[in-house]
């Protein structure tokens, strides 16, 4: 498992079907984004349980502006 | 861990009913139309059944158990125990089991019984009626498990109301001495007791002058707190991960190997979930059934719903092996492996 931002940015990302790919940055307000809905949400929860085989909580999305937030949840939890 | 080995009890029969009206999602008005197609591709839910003001969950379980006991020339004095699981019972008290009982005409000895429980319910229902028939001292018993959640939904909150339809089912359960083994487990975690929840109109938060207030909570969420709340990522995150980790313990407890099982029929929640639970599983696409698209999230009735839809003809030519598994309310989760042969599926009835 690759668990540097960059590939999170990407695996985050890659679960989005009209928003280019250059719009994805670590500093990116994922919420901001036109595609992103509540149902983007489960497809980035399953993303993160299938990569990096830990659990998101509805409430660290709603806490996270940013990718780059999000993704240090993520690595909190995959560290711990 | 509870395992649960229940013995001398035979599955003998199955009916299903829903109300006749339906409802198409892509129609709903009150819905942003690109959003609400999105919600149909995801959770593949295209129409569901709907009760309206007449029918209640019981009316349908009652029109189930009429047509299994037909379908299995049961005579009604035989039927010695009822449990009725649902979430909309007809009243607070007294409990719906009782009224059914005497509506069907059993005998006043049938011990009744209530549970409130709504996706695992089938499997709570399996191991409480499995376990007071396999004494010996009950011979025939009726699982009664359905719900009515279009009627405790606010039509303006898209998180639920393009979600569930309503269902009732019937299934007949028999002591059977030699009958294969039913296999069970079953779990519980409180901690999640608000990720579905209705929060005003019990004694914990009694109904009030405030109840009926309509409250934005998010674009396309309105809802009263007298209405079903369902915390979308929470119960995503949990059924993706507990539905997958009871199967696969109750497939090691029990010795059993994937590829012996025909059949894996998933509470229907939503399709992507189920794909998701059926991915982590690697289990093929044939081997899970589904009814999501003309039914929705039936709550409790979801798995007997689904083997009636699906699997009526399969079980009138062979033998199924069957892993069933339920995960929602509560919160709390199971999983039950069952043989299912010689078995009278009923025809879908339309009430």
């Amino acid at each position: 498992m690759n668990t540097s931002i960059d590939a999170f940015v990407e695996n985050f990302a890659s679960q989005f079907d009209e928003t280019p790919m250059d719009q994805f940055q670590a500093s990116t307000a994922f919420r901001e984004l036109e595609e992103w809905s509540s149902m983007t949400a489960l497809v980035i929860i399953a993303m993160v349980d299938e990569i990096y085989k830990v659990k998101l909580t509805g409430n660290e999305i709603k806490d996270s502006t940013t990718i780059e937030d999000l993704y240090q949840v993520v690595i909190a939890k995959v560290n711990g | 861990m509870a395992d649960f080995v229940i013995r001398n009890v035979k599955f003998a029969g199955l009916a299903s009913a829903v109300p006749k009206a339906v409802e198409q999602n892509v129609e709903l008005q009150q819905f942003d139309r690109e959003e609400i197609e999105k919600l149909v591709k995801l959770t593949g839910i295209e129409r569901r059944r709907l009760s309206g003001n007449e029918l209640t969950t019981s009316d349908l379980c009652f029109s189930a158990a009429e047509a299994v006991i037909a379908k299995l020339n049961w005579k009604k004095e035989e039927i010695g125990a009822l449990v009725f699981v649902t979430q909309t019972p007809d009243y607070i008290l007294p409990a719906t089991s009782n009224i059914l009982q005497h509506r069907l005409g059993l005998g006043s000895g049938c011990l009744a019984l209530d549970i409130s429980s709504g996706c695992s319910g089938y499997i709570n229902g399996i191991i409480t009626l499995g376990q007071l028939l396999q004494g010996g001292n009950i011979k025939k018993g009726l699982l009664l498990v359905g719900d009515t959640i279009s009627k405790i939904c606010n039509p303006l909150d898209k998180s639920t109301y393009p979600l569930f339809g309503d269902a009732g089912t019937a299934t007949a359960f028999e002591f059977d001495e030699g009958a294969p083994d039913i296999l069970a487990n079953m779990f519980s975690d409180g901690a999640g007791y608000d990720a579905i929840i209705i929060e005003d109109g019990g004694y914990r938060s009694p109904f009030n002058e405030k109840s009926l207030e309509q409250c934005v909570i998010d674009p396309g969420i309105e809802r009263t707190r007298k209405d079903l709340v369902l915390n979308g990522m929470d119960v995503f995150t949990f059924g993706i991960t507990r539905a997958p980790e009871c199967v696969t313990q109750l497939l090691h407890s029990f010795k059993l190997e994937k590829d012996q099982i025909d059949y894996f029929v998933f509470h229907q929640a939503n399709k992507f979930m189920n794909d998701t639970i059926r991915k982590k599983l690697a289990l093929k696409p044939e081997q899970v059934p589904s009814t999501l698209a003309n039914y929705g999230n039936t709550s409790s009735a979801s798995i007997p719903l689904t083997i009636t839809e699906t699997l009526q003809q399969a079980i009138q030519e062979r033998e199924l092996n069957t892993v069933l598994c339920g995960f929602g309310v509560g919160l709390s989760w199971g999983a039950v492996y069952m043989q299912i042969a010689h078995a009278e599926i009923a025809d879908l009835t339309e009430v």
